[in-house]
């Protein structure tokens, strides 16, 4: 489980985010994780806790938002959903990826501010 | 709301850009192994390193929970060999890289194997800087191994089959294989060895020494390795 990496490393970012701010208490954090990230959602939830212990984030909310794995397809020119997770083929035309384009997110979005 | 925008693993992904920096400055040809435990990470390892070394100067770095017991296995081989103990951590990252490599003259390195800790969820999120990343398969594991473990196989660059020596006795069915990497992962090079009998040694190494331009699935870049955005 390496989820709680994950959560500290949220944490540490969220912390320099908030310096840069200058002060104020945060509610809630905002992460958007990609269905291909290897990152599991509910281990993600539990780490968080446990990584906000005795920081200022100790009574912070995390919101998670998943991102779904899109693909470039070569034949239809464009980003596609894929047919079924995790093969990566062209949901309209069954083609294989040349790429991925979403779905590999790790990242902090946004936070919102105790008023 | 306060709009952020940033990549969790930011600092990982630092760290591992300027090592990456390094190694291409130095000339060190950086390759990582990784597998789920018991895949035959060292024992490949161990015959790699003897081999090169009669030609290169390699070096290798191993990672584990606890034991120093594949370090001494690879010592054997007469390359300079160093362990990493994560403690309870279940893969190593840029920073356990960086901190071991600090007594080490990278210069005097053409080729460093990583041999990341023995898992294959936890490893996949973090970039080493290393210029290849090769996932290792047993024919004594499933079939559907890259289906449960998709991302560690869009992350690496090749695949490589190991034990096929024992592929008979477990009606190990290759095709099934290929067909499902090829699935989570297009256009993905698949390489087949048995550490045990030497098939497919030759061509592996053959393959590790090549330009590299000549490896480098351009598919899926190192940039994609972790998420957007940097």
């Amino acid at each position: 489980m390496h989820e709680l990496s994950i959560a500290l490393n949220i944490v540490d970012g969220v912390l320099e985010e908030l310096e840069r701010q200058g002060s104020g208490q945060v509610e809630t954090v905002h992460v958007r994780v990609g269905r291909l990230s290897g990152v599991d959602k509910d281990a993600l939830a539990f780490s968080y806790e446990v990584a906000c212990e005795g920081t200022a984030l100790e009574k912070s909310r995390l919101i998670i938002e998943d991102v779904d794995v899109a693909i470039f397809c070569p034949i239809c020119g464009g980003e596609r959903p894929t047919r079924e997770f995790p093969f990566l083929t062209c949901a309209e035309c069954g083609a294989s990826a040349e790429r991925i384009v979403h779905g590999k997110e790790l990242e902090i979005t946004a936070m919102e501010m105790v008023t | 709301m306060v709009e952020v925008r940033r990549n969790i693993l930011k600092e990982n992904d630092l760290r591992a850009r300027h090592l990456r920096e390094r190694f291409h400055a130095a000339g060190t040809r950086v390759i990582s192994l990784v597998s789920g435990p018991g895949s035959g990470k060292t024992t490949l390892l161990e015959r790699l390193l003897t081999d090169l070394r009669r030609e290169y100067r390699v070096a290798a770095l191993v990672g584990d929970l606890a034991t120093e017991n594949d370090a001494r296995r690879l010592v054997r081989s007469g390359a300079p060999v160093k362990q990493i103990t994560t403690g309870t951590v279940c893969h190593l990252d840029a920073s356990m890289v960086e901190k071991s490599l600090a007594d080490w003259n990278m210069q005097e390195l053409q080729f460093l194997f990583i041999e990341n800790v023995g898992n294959l969820v936890c490893p996949s999120s973090f970039d080493l800087g290393e210029e290849l990343r090769l996932v290792l398969v047993s024919t004594t594991e499933g079939e559907d191994k890259p289906l449960k473990y998709p991302t560690i196989f869009n992350t690496a660059d090749v695949a490589v089959v190991t034990k096929l020596d024992l592929a008979e006795a477990t009606g190990f069915d290759f095709e099934t294989l290929a067909k499902n990497i090829s699935g989570v992962r297009p256009g993905m090079r698949i390489l087949k060895v048995s550490s045990r009998t030497g098939e497919g040694i030759e061509e592996l190494e053959r393959f590790l020494v090549a330009r590299q331009s000549d490896f480098k699935v351009p598919l899926f870049s190192k940039a994609e390795r972790s998420g957007a955005p940097k």
